[in-house]
């Protein structure tokens, strides 16, 4: 199975709603409306030809420039019978981050879900215990989007204008 | 007064549960794991993983690090198989970077993967027997652990954080002290393995407190992300290294042990056939190597591996490099990758999306064990306590790893 072959199978099923087909070392990638996640990810289920049925890693990434689409989440697939990789996104803006949950077709979403949320605040709906998992309950920010600072901005000890620090 | 939150398994009394704490510090977790059981009486009615312990937030650390800066942070991960997590970082800038290896460094960088593979084991099925309460066992092959960390130690100077290997190759090459340490590896440990598995495989102690425990079905393991040796034991033949072959595997020939059942016992014996593929994969290595020029440890790529100290004092082009490089001033072409490789305790995946700058924009670590691990408490409903000890065990489970 190629990608080629992946990528019109899917045409054919979803048509314009799935855009930014591009193959980038080999794994096929795609952008997939944030509504239309779950019938993505059912339909690759499924297909008797796709059958990507093992869910690799879900995680997300904070663009801040693009306004109303800041946040993307980014869903890894695997067929185990042909070893084919897949990765598809869907972007979702940072005022309402409301995502569908995929804990009703893989068991390993749950906590790779939490992790998401609790690092970009991903409100995943429909989610059994959507809670924080690796950091304290009592935070009240999401540490890995990107308005949260690496270090301390007011440093004057390590400014240099050839570095750039 | 009952809990309608829990369920009780078939047959046990209506009657309220005991609430145990197992961990986060119980020596019996062998990590900082903390799981809230439900008990009634002897039997797991419920339980509550709490997770987070040792969270280092790499993620996040690694947005402002250089590439190469990066890999002491894996070392962090699985850290009874650092190497692994090195080699998977390298790997990945170097795919990322179109970087082609010779023979001879891909060659070496299996031998000590597979090394690194073997000590992991070594370390989860000594402790499962530990936790079945064979001590011995665990204390007597510990002894080639310490043999392979002495190599480590031969190749890069450290033992269990390891930072082995660079970009584009090793950072000097392997001494013939080194060789032959591993050639004593390669005649000693096969002994001691064999005595090993002759102490526990057919032990009716050991069968009758592993077989049947912790037992997943494939579609289960499947739909609960499980890779490595634990979906290996419920059936699934599916290793990185063979699905998605890196640094030449593809030219090694090994089998990948498959079990049946998915419970403590198979879990054990897919892992001990691993060691055994390893060595097998070790001597196949030296073999290989034998016919390759020995003084290539790494690729020919100026701008990205560390130019030779005495070449950065009388030479222009190297200081230039080395002054780049250390800087961190290397910029790295845009893009975005997904790469995986075959760690000890399963698929370790590096999602890295690189906007050209110096460090990556955001780099995600696919963890294995922090995802099967959601699946301990189906695995565990039902079960003994001993027993819950036993399965935490044989899931091979590395906080570091976990909370990344």
């Amino acid at each position: 199975m190629t990608n080629e072959q992946i990528q019109s199978r899917l045409i054919e099923k979803f048509g314009e709603a799935l855009t930014n087909f591009e193959e980038s070392y080999g794994m096929l990638s795609f952008h997939a409306p944030k509504e239309l996640n779950l019938k993505v990810l059912q339909f690759l289920y499924d297909d008797e030809t796709l059958q990507f049925r093992f869910l690799t890693d879900i995680t997300a990434v904070h663009y801040p420039d693009q306004v109303g689409a800041e946040l993307a989440v980014v869903y890894h697939l695997q067929n185990l019978t042909t070893r084919t990789r897949l990765r598809f996104k869907i972007f979702t803006s940072v005022a309402s981050p409301q995502v569908f949950t995929a804990t009703r077709l893989y068991a390993s979403a749950n906590w790779m879900e939490r992790e998401t949320y609790d690092f970009f605040g991903i409100d995943f709906v429909g989610h059994p215990n959507l809670i924080r998992i690796l950091n304290v309950d009592e935070m009240d920010y999401f540490p890995l989007r990107k308005e949260f600072p690496l270090e301390d901005q007011t440093r004057v000890d390590k400014d240099d204008d050839m570095f750039g620090r | 007064m009952s809990n309608p939150h829990i369920s009780l398994p078939q047959g046990s009394l209506e009657k309220q549960t005991t609430t145990l704490n197992l961990g986060p510090t119980h020596p019996a977790t062998h990590g900082v794991f903390q799981n809230i059981l439900e008990m009634d009486g002897e039997r797991v009615v419920s339980a509550v993983p709490t997770v987070g312990y040792i969270h280092r937030a790499f993620e996040k650390i690694a947005e402002r690090r250089p590439y190469y800066q990066i890999a002491p942070l894996t070392d962090r991960l699985n850290y009874c198989s650092s190497p692994i997590n090195n080699m998977g970082w390298h790997l990945t800038t170097e795919r990322l970077l179109g970087l082609q290896l010779p023979k001879r460094v891909e060659y070496l960088r299996v031998i000590i993967m597979e090394l690194a593979r073997i000590s992991d084991h070594i370390i989860c099925n000594g402790v499962v027997g530990v936790d079945t309460g064979a001590f011995t066992g665990f204390l007597y092959i510990m002894e080639f652990r310490e043999l392979a960390y002495e190599i480590y130690e031969e190749v890069c100077g450290s033992r269990l954080t390891t930072n082995i290997g660079r970009v584009g190759g090793f950072e000097r090459n392997f001494s013939n002290a080194a060789f032959e340490k591993i050639e004593r590896f390669l005649k000693e440990f096969p002994k001691a393995l064999k005595e090993f598995e002759t102490l526990l495989v057919r032990n009716r102690i050991f069968i009758e407190r592993t077989q049947g425990v912790g037992a997943i079905t494939a579609e289960r393991a499947l739909n609960y992300g499980f890779t490595g040796p634990n979906l290996r034991a419920a059936g699934v033949d599916y290793d990185v290294r063979v699905a998605h072959p890196y640094s030449s595997y593809g030219d090694f020939k090994f089998d990948i042990p498959v079990g049946t059942t998915g419970d403590c016992y198979d879990r054990f014996l897919v892992r001990g056939e691993e060691m055994w593929q390893s060595l097998s994969i070790i001597r196949q290595a030296l073999d290989k190597i034998q016919d390759l020029p020995a003084d290539v440890y790494h690729a020919d790529v100026p701008a990205y591996y560390l130019p030779d100290k005495s070449d950065v004092y009388t030479k222009m082009e190297a200081l230039i490099y080395h002054f780049k490089i250390v800087m961190g001033e290397t910029d790295i072409l845009p893009g975005e990758l997904y790469n995986a490789v075959e760690g000890a305790n399963g698929e370790l995946g590096f999602y890295v999306i690189s906007d050209g700058g110096r460090s990556p924009y955001r780099l995600h670590f696919r963890r294995p064990c922090f995802i099967y691990y959601q699946a301990y408490p189906e695995l565990i409903h039902g079960a003994m306590l001993a027993d819950a000890v036993v399965c935490m065990s044989s899931l091979n489970l590395i906080a570091g790893e976990l909370d990344a």
